[in-house]
């Protein structure tokens, strides 16, 4: 049954011809954004070993580079940065939260693996 | 897009009436989805980040892992891994591109970029097809264990087998025959199982036994990837001359399993064995969401040509299965860096 006093956001979502072309330009920056820091990744993870002294700069880089990019498919190609505010960040907090957490334990638990490892032996 | 929706005060907005995020069930369905299945896809990737801060220097390096193109052979590291983001970055511009067409009513634009977004989707699948087969399969050297216990993967460039001629006839093959099929295959198998005595004598398949005619190897180098007795992970590597003299003393030995070809769930020819494991589940658990994801692309694509979607009046079918697609590329993105680049 169809209900009349409900919001049907599906049709918001309509733009014009103008707003169309200002989109598409803005998914075409992205593109080569995204293409180039790619291409740049490559070639320094080929060319810097990982015995090297700036290696450690070089992981952090790469880090940085992909939460970087990971934000702009998030925001632009998935529309979150459109959302409304209460959507957007009912979806962010909570993973983030969750996640540092998770990234925190796991990193500090492997450092105590590895030294009980390297004290008590084992193959 | 939400900027669209008239502004509401808060007393209608939370009254029932309205949405409190002002998006349609189906799309915030989705989120809590992708939400979740980030999650599993986090934990997968934390748990390899324990694993590799653990095992430290005997963790293989992506770089020296994948370092084959298709028809082209080694030497470009990381080529064809970066060409299939690129790929996989570039089918998600396509579905983009496909949504934004959705959002002005034009048919043939979705219909357009939706077989582009598929011809992406299904490059990927493959590129990642072939690189399980070339995991699986394993280099020409393998990795072997020296007779201090260490281990150690090899590289170099393998001189190509030219044939075998058999010196004592078995079944099916007869005395003084030159064998020339098969070759690298006989000789990885028979290495594995110890048939290959110290005079290069190969044992094959029929019980006859053959002389290897093989070129010399270039450039042979071994890098320890587990503490011997003697070698120990993080030592410069073994070069030269040394290098093949150690690496032909353990494939020659005669015993079973000093040498090591490609992948499988028990060992690999990369690195420690939890390694392999990983690889499979999270790039295979990866590949799958892409195999799916093409499926239901081309479910929507169907949809879009007859014109369901037109009639409705929006195209938000193609809004939400572009939301998982490109949720399919963001975790490729992570996959990338932590699997290949780190």
């Amino acid at each position: 049954m169809e209900r009349d006093d409900l919001i049907e956001y599906s049709l918001h979502a309509h733009h014009s011809e103008e707003k169309g072309k200002e989109i598409r330009k803005k998914i075409w920056m992205v593109t080569i954004l995204l293409t180039v820091i790619t291409v740049v990744e490559v070639f320094t993870g080929a060319f810097i070993k990982q015995s090297s002294w700036v290696w450690p700069f070089v992981k952090w880089g790469f880090i940085i580079l992909t939460v970087f990019k990971a934000s702009y498919i998030v925001l632009v190609f998935m529309h979150l940065g459109d959302e409304k505010k209460s959507l957007k960040y009912m979806i962010l907090i909570p993973y983030f939260l969750f996640i540092l957490y998770l990234i925190f334990i796991a990193l500090w638990e492997a450092l105590a693996v590895g030294d009980a490892w390297s004290t008590y032996g084992g193959a | 897009m939400a900027e669209h929706s008239p502004k509401l005060d808060s007393k209608t907005l939370w009254g029932g009436k309205e949405s409190p995020f002002q998006t349609s069930y189906g799309k915030l369905m989705m989120w809590f989805f992708l939400v979740s299945d980030a999650l599993t896809f986090s934990g997968l990737l934390i748990a390899y980040g324990f694993s590799r801060h653990d095992a430290q220097d005997s963790w293989p390096i992506g770089e020296e892992t994948f370092n084959s193109m298709p028809f082209l052979g080694h030497g470009y590291p990381l080529l064809y891994v970066a060409l299939m983001t690129f790929i996989l970055i570039v089918s998600s511009v396509t579905m983009v591109l496909a949504v934004e067409s959705g959002h002005r009513m034009n048919q043939k634009g979705v219909v357009k970029w939706l077989i582009a977004t598929i011809i992406g989707g299904a490059f990927f699948v493959g590129s990642q097809a072939w690189e399980w087969s070339h995991f699986i399969h394993g280099s020409e050297f393998g990795k072997i264990e020296l007779s201090d216990g260490s281990q150690a993967i090899v590289k170099g460039h393998f001189g190509e087998i030219d044939n075998f001629t058999v010196v004592e006839a078995g079944r099916h093959h007869k005395k003084g025959a030159v064998i020339k099929d098969d070759l690298l295959h006989e000789f990885q198998h028979a290495a594995v199982n110890g048939k290959i005595n110290d005079d290069g004598m190969i044992r094959l398949h029929d019980g006859s036994l053959a002389k290897i005619n093989k070129a010399k190897d270039h450039e042979m180098k071994l890098i320890i990837k587990r503490d011997g007795s003697k070698n120990k992970v993080g030592d410069t590597p073994i070069l030269g001359k040394a290098a093949e003299k150690k690496y032909y003393e353990a494939v020659y030995a005669g015993e079973k399993n000093r040498v090591i070809y490609g992948a499988n769930l028990e060992q690999n020819e990369y690195g420690p064995q939890q390694y392999g494991q990983f690889f499979f589940f999270i790039t295979g658990f990866h590949g799958f969401h892409v195999f799916s994801g093409v499926i239901i692309n081309i479910i929507i694509l169907l949809g879009v040509i007859s014109g369901t979607y037109q009639k409705r009046g929006h195209y938000e079918m193609v809004e939400k299965t572009g939301l998982y697609w490109h949720f399919v590329d963001l975790v490729w993105v992570f996959v990338f860096t932590f699997f290949y680049l780190v």
